[in-house]
């Protein structure tokens, strides 16, 4: 590798490799090589950027000139104006949608998107070749190793990380260094180390981007833990859904391998550890932390219960020390810049920084890491630039199928792991959906309740009768078949399963619905009562209407596959609610917004 | 395997290759090369690729090598700027590939403008 005046990073992630990133870097390299640039401009496949939703994005240094949305014909006008000329091109370089401004001389973390973040466990995510060992040796990579195989002592590492506060970022949020310390006491001739890469939740893909973008992070953050607590074989269980994830792994543990980072004798200092990859059928239930070492023992993924705690009896009856991707992705940077350093950041209760992935009705779908403590509103707001098309924020889903939806009136609680559980919802593993006024929250209710029923193991019954019960109850209130009593059947059902069920999976599965039901009772009530969407959502509960605003001209019943509409030329038309199938077709067609949703 | 020592040593390479990438921070010099039509045309290409191979011989970690269009003043070409942090910018005109390791080492490295290439000395004459 040279040096070389100018890199053209571009995202190889797997949001922007769905939008066509693949192909972009094969133009680069092409249009670079037919100007004659081969010596001058290199380029680079990265991990994630975060922006997502501006994806593909191509930054180019050493101006930073960040280029959103960028299609394989542009290509040729990057390489014969930027990089050739030196002029950038102005009309596809990003807009901020704070600001309105473009990107042209500024630096990355002035992008709003980026000026609120502090990006430890995404250090790397958009900055590395993340299939080349050497740039992630260069960014400080495997010095953390280097620091706690050769100067501390295995006490000395988990008393770090224990002081550090680092709380597992999966979700529950327990104590990352007590963790380790409990499979440390556990005496055995065969310890493991195992890493969470089954990201379950719907919404949540940070795990996927670390390992897409940094998975050397994750290695040496294991390796880091095989030291301290005393294994010599760690597992990562990802799922097959995340093949450049998986490939990236691969190729990241094989330079490892050959630079001396794993194997038998780390460093020559005779530390020995070797690491595994098993891929997950993806089942959502192989989360939960028995389930998943049943997975790959090469059982079936169920959850047995506990204790025994997998500190003591995990993988292969054997003492297991498991966590989060995320979680070790801040690991080495503990170990390098020491506890207090981390522990700086955050809240009493929650150090450090928190990754998000931002979905659903929001401007800048994407991941952002942000301290602990920062709130809900500077997230969806500031960095998220709210709900596009200047709809109404009405409430966000934090935690996935575990979590619950939290309103407006509670946008400004700190974001952490005791506050949100105190708001009714959970951190969860950091998927952050958010709705707007169209969203009829008892139909969120029911498609969580349903994910829930498709990934319920079946093993035991509060679960697996229960939720189906609660989902039937739900369906039949968004058919507007709902009964007086529905509300106080689904609270029963929800708090029996929540005290009853065997594993985390079951016992969290009725949050969403018991926190809906805290805040948009009323829509609950309006749906069973009055037969009535307030959100104009569910089908069986709205009609669409013509109103006066209607100048006939026949674009609606032209559009309706079903025949429902029917009037003269230029006089207002009607709809025969018996024959309409509510596609909303005519709606999206009417240029002068006379239909209606009533 | 690796060693400590070549650990180090691949850090140290690998690092120098990368800079590019972090954002310019106060410590950054900058050298821009006139890359416009006249400036191609008058040899700046070349010119480019002597500082870059001179960078990189002298594992300068804290130059970016950048292009610019025409100043308008294309009878000078190649022309370079060179930034350094908290200096005024100095011109130089007229540039060949064999005056660059001078610049570099004189310039760029010890901070002593070459005075006899710089565009006040070409109008002067």
């Amino acid at each position: 590798m040279d040096i070389y005046r100018a890199h053209v990073l571009v995202c190889g992630g797997t949001g922007c490799s769905s939008s066509g990133s693949a192909k972009l870097i094969e133009r680069f390299e092409e249009k670079i090589a037919e100007a004659g640039l081969e010596k001058e401009v290199k380029v680079i496949r990265t991990g994630c950027f975060g922006l997502c939703e501006a994806g593909p994005v191509v930054i180019v240094y050493p101006d930073g000139t960040f280029y959103s949305r960028v299609k394989p014909e542009n290509v040729d006008e990057i390489v014969s104006e930027h990089l050739l000329k030196g002029r950038k091109v102005e009309h596809l370089v990003y807009t901020d949608h704070a600001t309105k401004e473009q990107n042209a001389e500024k630096a990355l973390e002035d992008i709003t998107f980026y000026k609120y973040q502090q990006r430890i466990a995404l250090r790397n995510c958009g900055v590395i070749d993340p299939e080349n060992i050497d740039e992630y040796l260069a960014m400080d990579g495997y010095r953390a190793l280097e620091k706690a195989l050769t100067t501390m002592t295995r006490e000395q590492v988990i008393d770090e990380v224990l002081k550090s506060g680092l709380r597992g970022r999966g979700g529950a949020g327990f104590p990352t260094g007590m963790k380790w310390k409990f499979a440390y006491n556990s005496v055995n001739d065969q310890k493991y180390v195992a890493c969470n890469a089954d990201e379950g939740d719907p919404g949540a893909f940070m795990d996927r981007s670390i390992l897409e973008g940094d998975p050397h992070a994750v290695i040496e953050a294991m390796a880091i833990a095989g030291y301290a607590i005393g294994a010599s074989e760690g597992y990562i269980y990802v799922r097959a859904e995340y093949p450049i994830a998986v490939k990236r792994l691969q190729v990241a543990i094989g330079q490892a391998e050959d630079y001396g980072l794993l194997g038998d004798d780390i460093l020559g200092t005779g530390f020995k550890f070797h690491l595994h990859i098993r891929l997950g059928a993806g089942a959502f239930v192989c989360g939960e932390e028995t389930a998943l070492m049943h997975s790959i023992e090469g059982k079936r993924g169920e959850p047995t219960t506990r204790p025994p705690f997998p500190a003591v009896k995990g993988l292969f009856e054997k003492p297991t020390m498991l966590n989060n991707v995320e979680t070790y992705a801040n690991i080495a940077q503990i170990i390098l810049k020491g506890a207090d350093w981390y522990s700086s950041i955050g809240t009493e209760k929650s150090k450090g920084t928190k990754v998000f992935a931002l979905g659903g009705k929001i401007n800048n779908t994407g991941l952002v890491e942000v301290p602990m403590g920062t709130t809900l509103r500077t997230v969806i707001y500031d960095i998220g630039g709210g709900c596009p098309n200047g709809k109404k924020f009405k409430a966000v889903q934090t935690g996935g199928p575990s979590g619950g939806c939290l309103p407006e009136s509670l946008l400004d609680t700190p974001v952490d792991y005791d506050n949100l559980i105190a708001a009714g919802s959970m951190m969860g593993s950091g998927g952050m959906i958010v709705m707007d006024e169209d969203n009829c929250m008892v139909d969120i209710a029911r498609f969580y309740m349903e994910f829930i029923v498709d990934e319920s193991c079946g093993k035991c019954t509060p679960c697996r009768v229960g939720t189906k019960r609660m989902l039937e109850i739900l369906k039949r209130i968004t058919e507007g078949k709902g009964e007086e009593g529905d509300i106080e059947k689904l609270e029963e059902l929800a708090n029996t399963i929540k005290n009853t069920a065997l594993c985390g999976l079951g016992q969290t599965a009725p949050n969403p619905v018991l926190s809906t039901l805290r805040f948009f009772r009323d829509e609950y009530e309006a749906h069973i009562k009055e037969k009535r969407c307030p959100a104009h959502h569910c089908q069986n509960l709205l009609q669409y209407v013509i109103t006066d605003k209607c100048r006939g001209c026949t674009a609606c019943a032209r559009v309706c596959p079903a025949q429902a509409i029917s009037g003269e030329v230029k006089k207002q038309h009607v709809i025969d609610p018996k024959k309409c199938l509510k596609c909303g077709a005519c709606m999206e067609k009417c240029r002068f917004g006379a239909i209606i949703k009533i | 395997m690796k060693s400590l020592a070549e650990l180090e040593a691949i850090r140290k390479a690998t690092l120098s290759k990368i800079n590019v990438r972090t954002e310019e921070k106060g410590d950054t010099t900058r050298v821009v090369i006139g890359m416009a039509t006249c400036g191609i045309a008058a040899g700046a290409r070349p010119v480019m690729l002597a500082f870059m191979n001179e960078i990189q011989t002298r594992q300068l970690n804290h130059v970016t090598v950048s292009q610019t269009g025409c100043v308008g003043m294309c009878r000078l070409e190649p022309m370079v700027d060179v930034y350094l942090p908290g200096k005024e910018k100095v011109t130089y005109v007229h540039v060949k590939p064999e005056m660059v390791p001078r610049i570099v080492a004189e310039h760029i490295v010890n901070g002593r403008p070459v005075e006899e290439y710089t565009i006040g000395a070409a109008e002067n004459a």
